[in-house]
């Protein structure tokens, strides 16, 4: 992820991290953020009930090749006479855990080493903070490629691989908001009280940093999604028989007067990205903006 | 023949809980060569009332009233016919000079760009009027520093400049306010002595917005005292300086230190935009207050807005 | 007072001096990094690159691992391919058996020429939209702009470059479907290996032409995202500006409201903007992997999807090296840029 996110994480960088979220703001009634957040719940929905919900195997070659989009198959039958519907239904079980995943493996890895790094400063600091700069550079396509490549088709050996460039993102933004945080009077307080260093730094600091931290990640998970399915179109992310959004974009690709093979598992994509960062983007206007220039050094 | 002439203006501002007045009906006039203070603390809506003349409110605010200048009234211009006056037959000049003037744009460009927007002169017409501008305002090597940036002056200069990119169009009003609280004392009184050499040299009148009625007491020739959104006392300096006739007055003056007696501050704090006390606004902080004075507004008769005048009769 | 003509110069200078010297510590560090992410990759380069005849013989398989020098040390091999880099050798590819650095200098040119043309169109639509949006905040356009910013950042590249293929070549035939120029056509002499800028110098305007409509479609395509990107953050960035003191002296000097928004606010705002364009275009580079694909553009883009599937070693750390310092490049200008944009950088 770092270069796609490498952006995206420059707006959070600059826009969103404040300390907390504003408290009075008058305009509550934010309907992108509603709208976003609606249709991810559905999405998780349809991911869990997809059994459920899907109307016929999306496995099974049981009708026609290439029925155009009809009562029976809403979203016609694929290239196999597999239920181009069903198949897109089951599909968000491989990109919205494996998302989630990536972000949660890199925000955890990133959010303690660069909390670590700001906090105790030193050489751990520009240890920490010298390998994000390098690793951050390393163009994370082509590193997944590679690995998808050695390993076998399988996004989770692609999503470990990004886990190793897409960290320092939050290490940056972590270490930024304890350095800004470390230093707030309060805290000071507390550490003249006695308090450990490792205390104040999960209870006093903690805080301040996950409001950021967790814009962040919404608008990442978006940013995954978009990679992971990027990786499956190239043909590097599941086996073949399995349902997944890139891989039956690339299908519709090369069947092309049959549009409805690449335009259903392509708004799926689409409708879930821009949900999340729907989502994101509400979150980011509701932090507190005036802190956000202390982050971004 | 003033200058300015402003009436019942009064201006709404956008608070929490709707719109809140922070001018309440406040009228004052400037004549030419004058020099006028507007004395208060902060919060008192003294600044506001000067940025609502040109139409600087911040968005949402609402201004009624009346401002005759120069034979239209200021209240009712808009768009181009408002920012010809701004700049142009009004200057201001603000409070910090550390943050009022653009940081990316040379001493030269912040100097000119109004005069050759106005005026229409040449680039080169506009820095030679510059660089005379900031020779009048005592700045150094004035060709050199036209090609320099707001960060390599100090703040006394950097104030000089921007009362330097104030006079650019020959204005007839100059609205200054607070130009010498963010500076050190004997900044300070260069920059009183600036403005009152102004005044005589270049004719032009001046409102002199400041908390400080020491700064007022050396150079203005009127005062109007706001308190609360209001003027509760207006006259000539020297008489409201050695006989103040309104509580609040003598509260700031006895606010400001003196080798004879040191310095009494004023009791309790002035209320917030929304939370004025009826009445009298300054009834809870007042000595001498009266059970009428929490329930008649006192209006300003004769220079004063207090009608019980506790400190003549005593 | 110092004298204008002496002080200007030398701060931005050291200003520069400093940073190249970053830049260089940097680029040799990521050459570590590329170095040692290439050999964590799982996998053996020899079964990817021999055929099962040859993988089955011992000795083919060994005199390949030699040939590549794989049988040595790691830090023996970082040591060598470093001195090599400094000849400009990038070592071989094991997949072509050519000098990684003849195809890299092969395929730079037109993944840049795409990425360039991307980085404008998103810096002139982009910006322009943000600051359209931020001069008529809460606006219905601004709202729609939000809508349209955000759709821009959370379109699949790869589904929009099939979708503008669909329907602007395939359905309109208005584009041409791929390539960098029609079949046929020789490309312009060699100076740049950008068609568009050789053509130009050749006087080949019907080169040129040929050239531009070739990459209208995949440039706009790789844009979507960065102008989706800036449009969000210069309306951010102008708003903030807006709020400063300097804006209301601009407006009490009576400037009319486009010198005010040009001049004042668009300057201060640049510096937060130019900084994620910088990162940006790292975007653009990783972009160009599934652009290329569809687009058949023979740039980096294609040659890294078919390093990494051969899993050719060499090819994979030079396409990588490449593109990380293209990318670190980019953040140096946009640090110099800092210090031309705003005089408090280049000054102290």
């Amino acid at each position: 992820m770092s270069t796609p996110n490498a952006a995206g994480n420059a707006v959070a960088d600059a826009l969103s991290p404040g300390l907390k979220l504003r408290k009075n703001r008058r305009r509550v009634w934010r309907p992108l953020g509603v709208i976003g957040l609606v249709v991810l719940v559905i999405w998780i929905l349809v991911a869990v009930l997809a059994p459920v919900l899907a109307p016929h195997d999306p496995l099974a070659q049981q009708s026609d090749r290439f029925l155009s989009p009809s009562g029976a198959h809403w979203f016609g039958t694929d290239e196999l006479g597999r239920d181009v519907l069903s198949r897109v239904v089951y599909g968000s079980r491989v990109t919205i855990p494996l998302s989630l995943l990536l972000v949660v493996c890199s925000l955890v890895i990133g959010a303690v080493v660069g909390a670590a790094a700001g906090y105790y400063g030193g050489w751990l600091e520009m240890l920490v903070m010298r390998t994000a700069d390098l690793v951050f550079a390393f163009p994370a396509i082509i590193l997944a490629m590679a690995v998808v490549a050695a390993l076998g088709p399988d996004l989770t050996n692609a999503v470990l691989a990004i886990v190793v460039v897409s960290w320092p993102s939050y290490a940056r933004v972590a270490r930024g908001l304890v350095l800004s945080s470390r230093n707030a009077d309060y805290v000071l307080a507390t550490r003249l009280l006695g308090a450990s260093g490792r205390r104040s730094l999960l209870v006093d600091v903690t805080p301040n940093v996950a409001g950021p931290i967790l814009v962040l990640a919404t608008l990442d998970v978006g940013n995954a999604a978009l990679l992971l399915s990027g990786l499956s179109f190239l043909g590097l992310g599941v086996r073949p028989p399995a349902a997944e959004w890139g891989a039956m974009v690339a299908a519709g690709a090369s069947n092309f007067d049959k549009w409805w093979l690449g335009l259903f598992p392509g708004l799926a994509i689409l409708t879930l990205v821009l949900a999340v960062n729907f989502l994101g983007d509400t979150l980011r206007d509701m932090l507190d903006p005036r802190t956000a220039r202390a982050v971004i050094q | 023949m003033s200058v300015l002439d402003v009436s019942d203006l009064r201006v709404l501002l956008p608070a929490a809980d709707g719109l809140q007045p922070a001018v309440d009906g406040v009228g004052f006039t400037v004549g030419e060569r004058e020099i006028v203070g507007v004395a208060g603390e902060s919060g008192s809506g003294k600044t506001i009332s000067m940025l609502a003349l040109l139409g600087l409110t911040p968005p949402g605010a609402r201004v009624t009233g009346s401002a005759g200048f120069g034979g239209q009234d200021l209240l009712a211009l808009k768009g181009k016919a408002l920012r010809d006056v701004r700049g142009r037959s009004i200057a201001v000049v603000f409070q910090d000079p550390m943050t009022s003037l653009h940081p990316m744009l040379t001493i030269g460009r912040q100097l000119t760009e109004h005069v050759r927007h106005h005026l229409g002169v040449s680039k080169r017409a506009a820095l030679d009027r510059a660089a005379e501008l900031l020779d009048l305002v005592r700045i150094p090597d004035p060709k050199g520093a036209l090609g320099r940036y707001p960060h390599q002056f100090s703040g006394g200069m950097r104030q000089r400049i921007a009362i330097a990119m104030a006079l650019g169009c020959s204005p007839d009003l100059l609205i200054a306010d607070e130009p010498t609280t963010a500076l050190d004392v004997t900044v300070q009184a260069g920059i009183l002595r600036l403005l009152d050499r102004l005044r005589t040299e270049n004719g032009l009148s001046i409102i002199l917005i400041t908390h400080d009625l020491g700064v007022l007491s050396s150079v203005a020739d009127r005062l109007y005292v706001y308190y609360a959104g209001r003027i509760v006392e207006a006259g000539p300096t020297s008489n409201i300086i050695q006989q103040p006739r309104h509580p609040y007055t003598q509260g700031l003056l006895n606010a400001l230190p003196r080798a004879e007696s040191g310095l009494t501050p004023i009791g309790g704090t002035p209320p917030s935009l929304g939370a004025v006390p009826a009445g009298c606004a300054f009834h809870p902080r007042c000595a001498f207050a009266e059970a009428s004075c929490t329930v008649d507004r006192p209006e300003l008769v004769d220079g004063l807005a207090c009608p019980i005048n506790p400190l003549v009769s005593s | 007072m110092r004298n204008v003509l002496t002080w200007r110069p030398r701060p931005y200078l050291k200003f520069v001096l400093v940073r190249l010297g970053a830049l260089v510590l940097l680029a040799v560090g990521i050459t570590l990094v590329s170095f040692i992410l290439t050999n964590l990759i799982p996998g053996d380069p020899a079964a990817a690159n021999l055929g099962q005849r040859a993988l089955s013989d011992p000795a083919i398989v060994a005199a390949f691992r030699h040939q590549h020098g794989l049988d040595q040390p790691l830090p023996v091999q970082y040591g060598k391919y470093l001195a090599g880099l400094l000849h400009g050798d990038f070592g071989t590819s094991q997949r072509s058996n050519r000098p990684v650095s003849d195809e890299l200098a092969e395929y730079v040119p037109a993944t840049l020429e795409l990425a360039i043309t991307a980085v404008v169109v998103s810096l002139v639509v982009g910006v322009g939209l943000g600051i359209l949006a931020a001069t008529r905040r809460n606006s219905w356009l601004d709202q729609l702009l939000r809508v349209v910013s955000l759709a821009g950042v959370s379109m699949p590249t790869f589904w929009l470059a099939l979708a503008a293929f669909f329907v602007l070549f395939y359905k309109l035939g208005i584009l041409p479907g791929g390539g960098r120029l029609d079949p046929g056509l020789d490309p312009p002499p060699h100076v740049t290996g950008l068609y568009t800028v050789d053509s130009l110098l050749a006087g080949q305007w019907d080169i040129f032409g040929n050239a531009v409509f070739h990459l209208i479609m995949p440039a706009l395509v790789l844009a979507a995202y960065t102008v989706g990107l800036l449009t969000r953050f210069t309306r951010a960035s102008m708003l903030e500006v807006l709020g400063n003191d300097y804006i209301r002296t601009a407006h009490a000097k009576g400037l009319p409201g486009r010198t005010i928004v040009f001049r004042h606010v668009l300057r201060p705002a640049l510096v937060p903007i130019l900084t994620v364009a910088g990162l940006a275009f790292g975007s653009l580079l990783s972009g160009t992997v599934l652009v290329e694909q569809i687009f058949s553009w023979n740039g980096i883009g294609q040659y890294a999807y078919q390093s990494a599937l051969n899993l050719d070693l060499p090819a994979i750390m030079g396409v990588s090296l490449v593109v990380a310092v293209i990318y670190v490049t980019v953040n140096f200008v946009v640090d110099l840029l800092y210090g031309v944009v705003d005089p408090r950088v280049r000054l102290q």
